[in-house]
């Protein structure tokens, strides 16, 4: 998906509202990937801010009609997801049970990545006390994280970073959708 | 949508360590999975009901290096970590043993030997405490199914591979050529009753056989057991000889 040159072409749109709202629910059905209203403007050639208004309209309308389906906003950009409600229906229908997929390690060491990117490996080792590069290797498998260059100090120690796929496995729309870590402080005591 | 089902043994709510108690014989404990040594001096302080700001260091400690004997005697490789907490609570505990300096003077603070551990516990916790927030989210996110991918011919581009792709790709090309190799040998697998008829038509048919390259012929290492043994039970059995012409040389298998 290429996302260059954003151009608020002209919002006199050809397209009724109605009309737009189906083709950013089409465009929304058949990516792959959450689509920003960036990529959906350019594709239809419509100011972002009618789009983003469309996009808007159609999440407020799955919603009032309490459908099966939602449009939600994740790592910047829109998915059409199933009702979390409707989970056990499903789960029936795929024959799929949910899983841990993280070790405690793995997901200690996330969340260490998560709120002081980019950070070292042995950063996080000063945090969890541990060794954790095993834990390093599952995240980069699972491409829910990745390097971000090298730190300019002695040994030049690569940095990791969380990746888009975090935030779409996380539900979040952004980084600034994690609570702040200060706010774990008052569990602590 | 489909994954394959990938099942850890942690689960956040069902799977606490515990020491169930200490009785004079014996020891009951049920290890988990502790994270690391900051995650098992938190476990132990919580247990004492200890103030995690006025750690009780000497009980602690003793705590502390009674679990690592324990996981050590029950084979449990300690992690090096494990040592190194160990060492720096021995420290602390030792530090705080020493009397203070009476000429120090009143006013100056003299800085707690646990300030430093304290404020490591402090920080971790908070590290803890949000893994468990994204162990939530996902078990949230698991219950959200999307579509399943449509196939483009830009949702496989090679373009978009990463280094893990690669090896994941790569290992499923090995063990692709492992089965292949496996199902070979199935199909190429002789019985002994086979080999010696084999054996047999080829004596009535040429009336010798090179045992060099009958030997060469074979493609695996059981199918040369089999035709070695085949080759002993037809000299046994019937009337051939096994000749060789020149020392080391060739053998032959000759009718009488």
């Amino acid at each position: 998906m290429s996302e260059t040159a954003a151009q608020p072409t002209e919002t006199s749109s050809a397209r009724s509202t109605s009309e737009l709202m189906a083709a950013v629910e089409a465009l929304i059905f058949v990516a792959d990937e959450p689509i920003t209203t960036r990529s959906l403007a350019e594709i239809l050639g419509e100011g972002r801010e009618s789009v983003q208004a469309a996009v808007e309209a159609l999440r407020d309308e799955y919603e009032e009609r309490e459908s099966g389906l939602q449009i939600r906003e994740i790592a910047g950009g829109w998915q059409l997801a199933t009702r979390i409600e409707l989970h056990e229906i499903i789960r029936q229908f795929l024959k799929t049970k949910p899983s841990a997929k993280l070790s405690l390690a793995a997901l200690e060491t996330l969340s260490v990545i998560a709120y002081k990117q980019p950070v070292t490996i042995p950063e996080i080792l000063e945090i969890r006390g541990v060794q954790s590069a095993s834990a390093i290797k599952t995240l980069l498998e699972k491409r829910l994280i990745v390097t971000k260059g090298h730190k300019e100090t002695v040994g030049r120690p690569m940095l990791y970073g969380t990746s888009k796929e975090f935030l779409i496995q996380f539900g979040l729309k952004d980084l600034s959708d994690l609570p702040s870590i200060e706010d774990f402080e008052d569990l602590v005591s | 949508m489909q994954q394959a089902p990938e099942h850890y043994t942690f689960d956040f709510e069902t799977e606490t360590a515990e020491i169930l108690g200490d009785s004079r014989d014996e020891l009951k404990i049920r290890i988990g999975e502790f994270a690391g040594p900051l995650d098992l001096l938190l476990f132990l302080i919580r247990q004492e009901q200890a103030n995690i700001f006025d750690i009780p260091v000497a009980k602690i400690t003793d705590e502390y290096l009674n679990y690592i004997r324990l996981m050590k005697s029950l084979d449990i490789a300690v992690a090096a970590d494990f040592l190194v907490m160990a060492a720096q609570l021995i420290e602390i505990k030792s530090r705080m043993l020493l009397p203070r300096d009476p000429a120090a003077a009143e006013e100056d603070e003299i800085e707690d030997p646990r300030q430093e551990l304290i404020d490591r516990l402090l920080e971790y916790e908070k590290f803890k405490s949000a893994a468990q927030m994204l162990y939530e989210r996902t078990t949230i996110e698991q219950a959200v199914f999307t579509r399943g991918p449509i196939e483009t011919d830009d949702n496989n581009a090679e373009i978009s591979a990463t280094v893990f792709d690669l090896i994941t790709v790569f290992q499923k090309v090995l063990a692709r050529q492992k089965d292949e190799i496996a199902l070979e040998i199935e199909r190429e697998e002789i019985t002994l009753a086979d080999m010696i008829k084999n054996i047999r038509c080829r004596i009535t048919e040429t009336g010798e056989i090179s045992m060099l390259s009958f030997f060469e012929e074979m493609h695996t290492r059981r199918e040369l057991v089999t035709a070695f043994i085949a080759v002993l039970e037809i000299v046994r059995a019937e009337s051939v000889k096994l000749i060789q012409k020149a020392t080391f040389g060739d053998i032959v298998l000759k009718k009488v």
